[in-house]
């Protein structure tokens, strides 16, 4: 049986979510799996929603993941988080980053944001894990690292040995970044 | 040594792997990352043409040199480049010639979302379609060697799916190869006089039939056998998708999309119970299945609109709805479009353009998001530089009706992609339209490209600088302005000005891209509202900056407050608060 893991990845455009995907399958590839990843760029990444498919297995054919199929939705946008729950597996894990950004519609006063969401999560599904990644990435030096602090968080949930995700962040990081992304990660790992 | 690559990434590899000597494009999603990795590659020259055409014109001229050569462009591009397109057919090649079309279902980030396999036909260019990146490296190289035994340009398709989607990728190096690197007089073949291409036309036809016999015996047209009460024929990503969904019925891979193989068709549906064909957008192989007499279910179950995913191979053959264990918890959600930047210059210009009440004529760019709320100032949107002609063609249609009431806004790089001949069109005509250049000194949308006004080209070396003005007034144009966008006062004086002249007029909005690396806002402090003095009047909402947010406050009137960490200080809500409340 070809047993697969498939991950969505959702956030905003300038939040870092590609570059953690690009370590997650950086990791599953050094591990052995078959990995393929699916992203959509150009307008999107103007302050709009972005997502990242991440599929790893012995043999993966599609780089998109069908409604109902994910297991881990790591979100790091608590909004966000809401728009993609038809996405998800009957007993998913979800990793959300406990931040709010607002959407132009609720800055201009239009819109309500959804403050009950996290609440809500809590109250329909068992594993939901929020992480305060924008305060330990300021811990660890930077607000912009908050994308590997979370990545640290959604480690704890593959086997993988702590050195291959080290490893995939010193070959995707400009050598100057690495060790306050080593630091940053460790923070989630640990949080 | 394998890698994790995108296939635009994987076809940039292959064209080194292929010893392809000149690649040419003009950026455009999702196809714009092909020439940036190329240049990774220091034996490949490589450049940013101003539009698709004269880029395919470039590659042809490295062909007629004998060398290989990479043209790439996004669909849309290839209407751009269909001139040339149709003739190189006739003349054939000399260096091998690979034409990249990125096609856009779903339309991710395009204004149509045309199926390109159609050009294939209508050209009479052998088309191949890669499913992941392997295969976009791989089909780069076997194009080539397709491209010089039968004398012909070669079409590689990809998807957004297959240009975005990254999969692991087995490296090969170069293998040695003798160019012909010289250049040889052959009127017959590359002097299309209608003479001369008289006698092109019919060895196009004889070629054609070359080709079908080896798509025929092509190993990328590949049958897999399985269990035989279902047979899925399926091209592109949409093989993925299908092979996702039903790992155990029988496949037809179609690698080579034009010419069909169609002896491979016939055998495949003899040895298949039920026959399906899966392929996105058009019906472009069902057509040709059906006209060989097969019986086959296609577009009756799958849609043509939109992009597939494998829900729609499992919906579409099961006949059933796919029920999701778990539904939105919140019924609707407020939406995230994209935005323009904090800071973009073209914000406060398109704030003037509403409060002057004009109709705008837009066109391809990061502008064209003023078409969305709160702006919502863009009123025609259709292809690279047709903001100007329509400007124009308004005018001509309702004339003094309209005077000072239409301007066509384009971007610099569009300008120089297809808007020179428009503003042309204007002054020879007797026209009055007002076209505002906005000239950020970069090709933004597409993610902030080089262009012949930028002072630099893709491969980094400084380059003449395109001046705008000299360009505008040379072709007739007698009024041109130049302004800073962000002075909104001065702004709004020229644009009245301009507006109200009964001549051709020409605007140019001066100031680059914020998020360009030359971007001279680097230094400036972000603002503050004081909330003492803020009103709650919204006015500086209106102008939908990333950095603003209304926020509730005790006596319910509300205020605004900005956000430092995203303010670039570009002073445009200063300057329309009504009560001076931000500095």
């Amino acid at each position: 049986m070809n047993q697969k893991t498939n991950i969505l990845m959702a956030g905003v455009g300038g939040q870092g979510v590609l570059l953690a995907s690009e370590i997650l399958s950086d990791v599953m590839m050094n591990a052995g799996f078959d990995v393929k990843k699916s992203e959509v760029h150009g307008m999107a990444q103007r302050g709009g929603s972005v997502t990242s498919h991440v599929i790893i297995g012995e043999k993966v054919y599609s780089p998109i993941i069908r409604k109902g199929e994910a297991d881990i939705l790591f979100s790091f946008e608590i909004l966000e988080t809401m728009r993609y729950l038809d996405y998800l597996k009957k007993d998913a894990v979800i990793l959300v980053n406990n931040q709010k950004i607002l959407p132009p519609s609720v800055s201009m006063g239009k819109d309500v944001y959804p403050d009950q969401s996290i609440e809500l999560l809590n109250s329909h599904y068992k594993n939901v894990s929020v992480v305060n990644a924008l305060d330990l990435a300021r811990q660890a030096g930077n607000p912009k690292a908050l994308n590997v602090v979370f990545i640290g968080a959604l480690s704890r949930h593959f086997q993988e040995d702590e050195s291959l995700w080290h490893k995939a962040i010193e070959k995707i990081l400009p050598p100057k970044l690495v060790p306050l992304n080593i630091k940053a990660f460790g923070l989630g790992r640990n949080a | 040594m394998k890698l994790l690559l995108s296939g635009n990434e994987a076809i940039a590899r292959g064209a080194y792997e292929a010893g392809v000597k000149v690649a040419a494009a003009y950026p455009g999603t999702p196809s714009t990352e092909i020439l940036e990795n190329i240049i990774d590659y220091p034996d490949i020259y490589a450049e940013w043409a101003p539009n698709e055409k004269v880029a395919l014109e470039v590659g042809i001229g490295a062909s007629i040199a004998g060398e290989r050569t990479i043209v790439v462009m996004k669909h849309v591009g290839v209407n751009v480049a269909a001139d040339p397109l149709f003739t190189l057919s006739y003349t054939g090649v000399r260096g091998g010639v690979v034409i990249i079309t990125a096609d856009d279902p779903a339309m991710h980030s395009s204004q149509n979302e045309q199926d390109n396999r159609n050009y294939a036909k209508f050209a009479k260019v052998p088309m191949l379609e890669p499913s992941d990146s392997q295969e976009a490296k791989d089909f780069v190289l076997k194009a080539f060697e397709i491209s010089e035994t039968f004398d012909t340009p070669v079409f590689i398709r990809t998807t957004t799916r297959v240009s975005h989607s990254k999969s692991l990728v087995e490296l090969s190096e170069p293998a040695k190869r003798n160019p012909k690197d010289t250049l040889e007089r052959d009127p017959q073949k590359y002097v299309m006089l209608p003479n001369h291409a008289r006698a092109r036309h019919p060895l196009v036809e004889k070629r054609l039939d070359k080709l079908q016999a080896f798509s025929d015996a092509f190993e990328e047209n590949r049958i897999e056998l399985n269990d035989l009460n279902i047979g899925i024929i399926a091209d592109s990503v949409a093989y993925q998708y299908a092979k996702e969904a039903f790992p155990e019925y029988s496949f037809l891979k179609i690698s080579m999309v034009h010419p069909l193989p169609l002896k491979k068709i016939r055998e495949f549906a003899d040895q298949v119970k039920k026959l399906y064909v899966f392929e996105e957008l058009d019906p472009f192989i069902e057509e040709q299945v059906k006209a060989l007499g097969i019986s086959v279910t296609g577009k009756d179950v799958f849609p043509i609109c939109g992009e597939f995913d494998p829900s729609t191979a499992i919906e579409g053959i099961s006949g059933l709805k796919i029920s999701i264990p778990n539904k939105p918890l919140i019924d609707v959600l407020p939406p995230r479009p994209p935005n323009m930047c904090p800071g973009c210059p073209h914000r406060g210009l398109f704030y003037t353009l509403k409060q002057l009440k004009v109709f705008v004529t837009g066109d391809i760019g990061c502008y064209t998001l003023a078409a969305l709320p709160p702006l919502q100032i863009i009123d025609s949107c259709i292809c690279m530089g047709a903001s100007i002609g329509n400007a124009h063609g308004i005018d001509k249609a309702l004339g003094d009706k309209i005077q000072g009431k239409v301007v066509a806004v384009i971007g610099d790089s569009t300008f120089m992609h297809s808007g020179i001949t428009g503003l042309l069109d204007i002054v020879y005509n007797n026209g009055n339209s007002t076209v505002i250049i906005l000239d950020n000194r970069t090709t933004a949308m597409t993610g902030r490209q080089e262009n012949p006004g930028t002072g630099y080209t893709l491969m980094g070396k400084p380059a003449k600088r395109l001046d705008l003005e000299a360009l505008t007034r040379a072709l007739g144009v007698e009024h041109v302005r130049k302004v800073d966008p962000y002075d909104l006062k001065t702004l709004k004086a020229i644009l009245k000005d301009e507006l109200e002249r009964k001549a051709p007029s020409v605007i140019i909005t001066e100031a680059p891209c914020v998020l360009h690396k030359r971007s001279y806002q680097k230094g400036a402090k972000p603002l503050t509202v004081n909330s003492d003095v803020c009103i709650g009047c919204k006015t500086c909402t209106h102008i939908g900056c990333p950095a603003i947010s209304f926020v509730k406050t005790d006596d319910k009137k509300g205020k605004s407050v900005i956000n430092e960490a995203l303010c670039t200080g570009c002073d445009v809500c200063a300057q329309i608060c009504k009560v001076k409340a931000i500095s």
